[in-house]
Parts: structure tokens; C-alpha cells; sequence
């Protein structure tokens, strides 16, 4: 801790005054030193914890890589009864289109038991139940999930079995979450912007 | 690099340099002069032959990274490149990945040596942890040199075991993004996982110099388990175990060149030479064979979060076992009860191996259908990994501790020299040769 000089100084002080050599030894004026060690660590600490900031942050997501957060897309391409996978954020993003069929079954199995209970209405727009726009990656481990597989014909995560029903909701298997829903919004009926 | 030194400095240079930087002296204690066990057996050697594996994998990925671009869009046509058109890049690039396996495979034989052998027991505590610590870097320095070639397994593993940290609640979410530094795996993930991935081998390097600083403080632990009492106990390392771990890892480079030339991609998945696709993920994503006992814990698990605590749990029993194991005999060779359960461990990591290569509900015996109870069927993958890392945690929490307290030892020898010297009746079996009177 101490340089050779000051443990000298503390022996003259000690040898003197004949207190402890450890502590308020400094001779003339103990507090001084002891504010001088204070205020001297607090400035070293203080300043490498400065600097590890920027050395920490620089991993998260740069600017770019946030500017390309958002994607239009023209939903006149996916007919009803399929689904499209677009790339987002680099993740794949699922734009389905439900058939009636799908629609009902969702909404029959909406106070089923669901281990992340959500109502169909939920998770579509107001009125445009027949568009399901969700983050295509299983909530398990992230795995793409199979379109139209599975026991409640939503999606089937083929890397640890994970059954999706036609909401994208969990029904079975060992992911804990439902698919997740992006932030989106309609920019005309056949155009929406995710993002 | 303790104790007392024997190096006389041969002639003016090397009086001179001693005077200066004793890194001589440093050499001929720790690798000449330094007393070894006499007793030391082939098992011994695995610690030389990782020396080996580190040199190796430090070489040809120095010459890899001359090559590689970690770039999403280039990784895996860089590679390819590499395989075809560097000269000798095959051989190098062949060398790296299976010597990556070697790697594993060497240190799992050292692991087992010295749970077997009780190394890490008093006073080897710090040396077995810093084993641990070496073992935790190579486990991470390997899934990011896997990443690198961006193929399919490559990128859908990434994506897998990044995803093992979103379990954390709270700021799981928070920190995966961070790894990411994006929203998803993707280029910057490339890069820092190529930068971390070239420098953890030299973090691995300055740990070994730790662990050898830790082992020459106490010296190797032996078979029999029993400290060293006098000289006659030791050899100098030199001649006897540079030749002995000479010739062990001619051996195991034979084997390892085997690999190499002749089913370079044995231990390889074939998925992983299709370039990495975000949005397709491979039917059945394993990892490389080193991890699948750990990967078959996470599955056996059917909670998220339960699942990554059990798989972080299976390392942290690593670092918890001087604590755990109760018994003051170090070596199993005298612990016939432990022994028995230390053989079933054994195979237990294996069985675990095995089911972490397999899809959850494939059937252990194809066809049999008998085994179902309640909703669950006993006869899959999914219910043997269950067992099997029932027995993983019981051995270190339950059968270690309470098995030092319970068991009869047998009598250990009084020395290293006694059971070979003297006609004991304790003696091991084959030991009772007197090889000093043959020649």
C-alpha cells in the first residue's frame, strides 16, 4: 500500500510519538493524509468505472444496426391460408395469413389451458383477425418453428418439440412463452410497417 | 519453481544470466530436476499430452485467422477457401477442428485420472480449481471457434446457447442482446465471438502456467494416493517422465493423425457445411460431441431456467468436489465402495453423452412400448437422461460426502516404495514382483 518512503516517515512518528504505526501516524497531520488516500482511491475508482462503461456498452447494438429496425412489407403477396417468412431485425418474422378456420379454432381455445394465457384478440389488430404477425423464433431457445406443424396445426419447433396453436400461442412442450408479437402498425390495408 | 534448487549454472553465460533473469534455473527445477512420484502411471501423462493439444490449437488457428474473414457473408466461403485454395489448409484447418476433439478427449482422461486418483484433494485444492477454471475457458473458447464457419450448426447453435443466458430473469433479455450486440445472432456477433475466440486460448495458456505453478507446489499426487515421504519416493522428471509422457504423446498424435488424414470429419456434423440460414433451422441441432452430456442435462430438465441451472450446476459440482468428497483416502485404488459408484459415474456421463446426441422421445430399445407410466413413457430419451443426471448430482452431493463418513478403506501403504519393496500383504496385485531384483 505504502511507498518505502512513507513507512519510513511512519517509523520516525512512531518512534516519537509512540502511537500504532497503522493508523493517524503521519505526524503533523493525520486527517490531510488520510483525506489525500481517500479522495486519491475514489478518483482511481471512480475513473475505471468511467472507462469500463464505454468498454461494456460498446457490445450492445450499434447505431446502424438500430436504424435498420423497421421494415415495410405488402401483405397483397400471402394468400389466405399462408404464411411468409420475412427477415426483421435478423430475426425471421412470420406474416400469416389465417383462414377463417384457423381464426375459429384460436378463438375457441382462448380460455383453453394456456400456460401464458392470451385471448386471440389479443394478438392480432383490431379488426384484421385474419392477419397474425408474430417473431418467428421459438421462446424456448430460439429455434424457426415449422408453419402448420404440431397438434393444434399453429407451429412446430423441430430442435426440442415445442407445439404452437394457429395464435402462436404455447400449448405444449418446453418453451414458456407465446410467440411474441412485434410492434406494428397498418399503414394501409394491404400495407404494414413492423418496427 | 519452489523449494530448494539444484541448478549450477554451466559456464559465464549462464552464470551471468542467472544472475539477471534465473529462467534457466526456472526450466531445469520444474522440467529436469524436479522430484516426481516413481509410481507414476500412463494416465500420468494426459497432463503432457494437453501441453500438446494447447501448442497445437494455438499453431494452426494463428495460421487459420491468416486466412478467415469473420464476416457473415464471407465465413463460410473464407473456409472454404481455406480447404481448397490455401496451400496445406486442408491440413491445417483439419488439424484445428479435430484437435479440438483431441483436446476434449485428452482432458476428460485428466479429469477422470484425478477424480479417480483423488487429486483434488488437500493440498491440490487450488491446483484442481484452476483445472476447472482451464476446462470453463476451453468449454467457451470451443463453442465460439465452432460459431466461426457460419454454417448451419454453427449459426442455429449460436443461437441455442446464446439463448441459454435469456433464461436469467430480469436482465437475461438485457444481457443476450448485449452478446448479440443486436437483436438477433448476426455480424457483430460474428466478430467479437472471432476476437474472444483468438484470445481466450492465450487466458487458457496463462491458467496452465498457474496450474503448473499449483502443482509444483505440493508435487503430482501418485496412485497409491500417499504423499511423498523421502527421496527414494521420487524421480527426477527428467529423464524418466519426459521420456514416459514422450512416448504417450507419440501415441496419442498417431491417433489424432488418424483423424486427420483419414475421417477428418468423423466427429464433425454434416449440417454444418450448409452455409448458415437465418430463417430454416436445422431438424436436429447438437452440439459437438464434448458437450452432449451437458446439453443432454438442459433437456432432461423440462423448465427453461431449471434446465440452464442444472447444466451450470453439472460444472459448479466440479468445483465443489474437495469440499464434497469427506474421505481422507485420496485414492480410489483403497475405496473399493467408492470405486464401484466412481465406475458407474463413469459410464452415467457416457449414458449422458449418448442421450444428449438424440432427439428427446427416440426410443432406448426400439419397439418396447411396456414402459409407459402415467403420461410418460420410461423407454425414451428424455426419462434415461432424467436418470442419468439424478445419479450426475447424487454422486457429488449425496454419495461423496456421505460415503467418506460410512465406508471401511483398505490399509494404505506406509510409503510410495513400500508396497513394491516389501512383500506386504496389502500390496496391490502385480506389485509383488521386486522389479529391483531382476536387473
Amino acid at each position: 500500500m505504502f511507498s518505502p518512503q512513507l513507512k519510513g516517515s511512519f517509523k520516525v512518528a512512531s518512534t516519537v510519538v509512540g502511537a500504532t504505526p497503522e493508523h493517524h501516524t503521519g505526524g503533523e497531520d493525520p486527517n490531510r493524509r488520510d483525506f489525500i488516500h481517500i479522495a486519491a482511491t475514489v478518483a482511481a475508482v471512480g475513473a475505471a468505472g468511467g472507462l469500463a462503461w464505454p468498454f461494456i456498452d460498446q457490445m450492445n447494438p450499434a447505431a446502424d444496426t438500430l436504424a435498420l429496425a423497421s421494415v415495410e412489407f405488402d401483405l397483397s403477396k400471402v394468400e389466405t391460408g399462408q404464411q411468409v417468412v420475412i427477415k426483421w431485425r435478423g430475426k425471421p418474422l412470420f406474416i400469416r395469413h389465417r383462414s377463417g378456420k384457423e381464426i375459429a379454432s384460436a378463438i375457441k381455445d382462448n380460455h383453453a389451458d394456456l400456460r401464458d394465457p392470451q385471448t386471440d384478440e389479443e394478438r392480432h389488430k383490431a379488426g384484421k383477425a385474419e392477419w397474425l404477425i408474430l417473431i418467428g423464433t421459438c421462446t424456448h431457445l430460439g429455434c424457426v418453428p415449422t408453419f402448420g406443424g404440431g397438434d393444434y396445426g399453429g407451429w412446430f419447433c423441430p430442435c426440442h418439440g415445442s407445439h404452437y396453436d394457429t395464435s402462436g400461442r404455447i400449448r405444449k412442450g418446453p418453451a414458456p412463452k407465446n410467440l411474441a408479437v412485434p410492434e406494428y402498425t397498418f399503414l394501409s390495408d394491404s400495407k404494414v410497417k413492423v418496427g | 519453481m519452489s523449494g530448494h534448487s539444484n541448478y549450477e549454472p554451466k559456464n559465464g553465460f549462464e552464470k551471468w544470466l542467472d544472475e539477471r533473469l534465473p529462467i534457466i534455473r526456472l526450466g531445469y527445477d520444474s522440467l529436469v530436476d524436479f522430484p516426481t512420484p516413481k509410481n507414476l502411471n500412463y494416465w500420468y501423462t494426459f497432463g503432457g499430452i494437453l501441453a500438446v493439444c494447447l501448442g497445437i490449437q494455438i499453431v494452426t488457428g494463428i495460421i487459420l485467422a491468416m486466412h478467415y474473414v469473420a464476416h457473415v457473408d464471407m465465413a463460410f466461403a473464407s473456409v472454404e477457401h481455406i480447404m481448397r485454395d490455401v496451400n496445406y489448409g486442408w491440413l491445417v484447418r483439419y488439424m484445428h477442428s479435430n484437435g479440438a476433439s483431441m483436446f476434449f478427449l485428452a482432458v476428460y482422461v485428466h479429469m477422470f485420472r484425478g477424480l479417480y486418483y483423488g487429486s483434488y484433494k488437500a493440498p491440490r485444492e487450488v491446483l484442481w480449481l484452476l483445472g476447472c477454471v482451464i476446462y470453463m475457458l476451453m468449454i467457451i473458447t470451443a463453442f465460439m471457434g465452432y460459431v466461426l464457419p457460419w454454417g448451419q450448426m454453427s449459426f442455429h447453435g449460436a443461437v441455442v446457447i446464446t439463448n441459454l443466458i435469456g433464461a436469467i430473469p430480469v436482465i437475461g433479455p438485457a444481457i443476450t442482446t448485449w452478446l448479440w450486440g443486436g437483436f438477433a445472432v448476426d455480424d457483430p456477433t460474428l466478430n467479437r465471438f472471432f476476437s474472444l475466440h483468438y484470445l481466450m486460448p492465450f487466458m487458457i495458456a496463462g491458467v496452465v502456467g498457474l496450474h503448473i505453478w499449483a502443482l509444483h507446489v505440493p508435487g503430482n499426487n501418485n496412485p497409491t494416493g500417499v504423499n511423498v515421504k523421502s527421496k527414494e519416493d521420487t524421480v527426477p522428471f527428467h529423464p524418466y517422465y519426459t521420456v514416459k509422457d514422450g512416448f504417450a504423446i507419440s501415441v496419442f498424435l498417431l491417433m489424432y493423425a488418424a483423424f486427420v488424414f483419414f475421417n477428418p470429419n468423423a466427429l464433425g456434423d454434416a449440417v454444418n457445411y450448409v452455409p448458415a440460414n437465418p430463417l430454416v433451422t436445422p431438424a436436429h441441432i447438437v452440439p459437438e460431441w464434448y458437450l452432449l452430456p451437458f446439453y443432454a442435462i438442459l433437456r432432461a430438465v423440462p423448465d427453461k431456467l431449471m434446465g440452464v441451472i442444472f447444466m451450470g450446476g453439472a460444472i459448479a459440482m466440479l468445483f465443489l468436489l474437495p469440499w464434497l468428497d469427506t474421505s481422507k483416502v485420496r485414492s480410489m485404488r483403497y475405496r473399493p465402495t467408492a470405486k464401484l459408484y466412481f465406475f458407474i459415474f463413469v459410464i452415467v456421463t457416457l449414458i449422458l453423452g449418448y442421450c444428449g446426441g438424440q432427439l428427446p422421445d427416440n426410443k432406448i430399445i426400439p419397439g418396447l412400448t411396456t414402459f409407459q407410466v402415467a403420461a410418460s413413457d420410461l423407454n425414451s430419451v428424455v426419462w434415461l437422461s432424467r436418470l442419468a443426471t439424478a445419479y450426475y448430482f447424487a454422486y457429488f452431493l449425496v454419495i461423496l460426502p456421505v460415503l467418506g463418513l460410512t465406508e471401511s478403506p483398505l490399509p494404505q501403504p506406509e510409503s510410495i516404495s513400500e508396497p513394491v519393496l516389501s512383500h506386504s500383504a496389502n500390496a496391490p496385485v502385480g506389485a509383488a514382483a521386486s522389479p529391483e531384483k531382476r536387473g
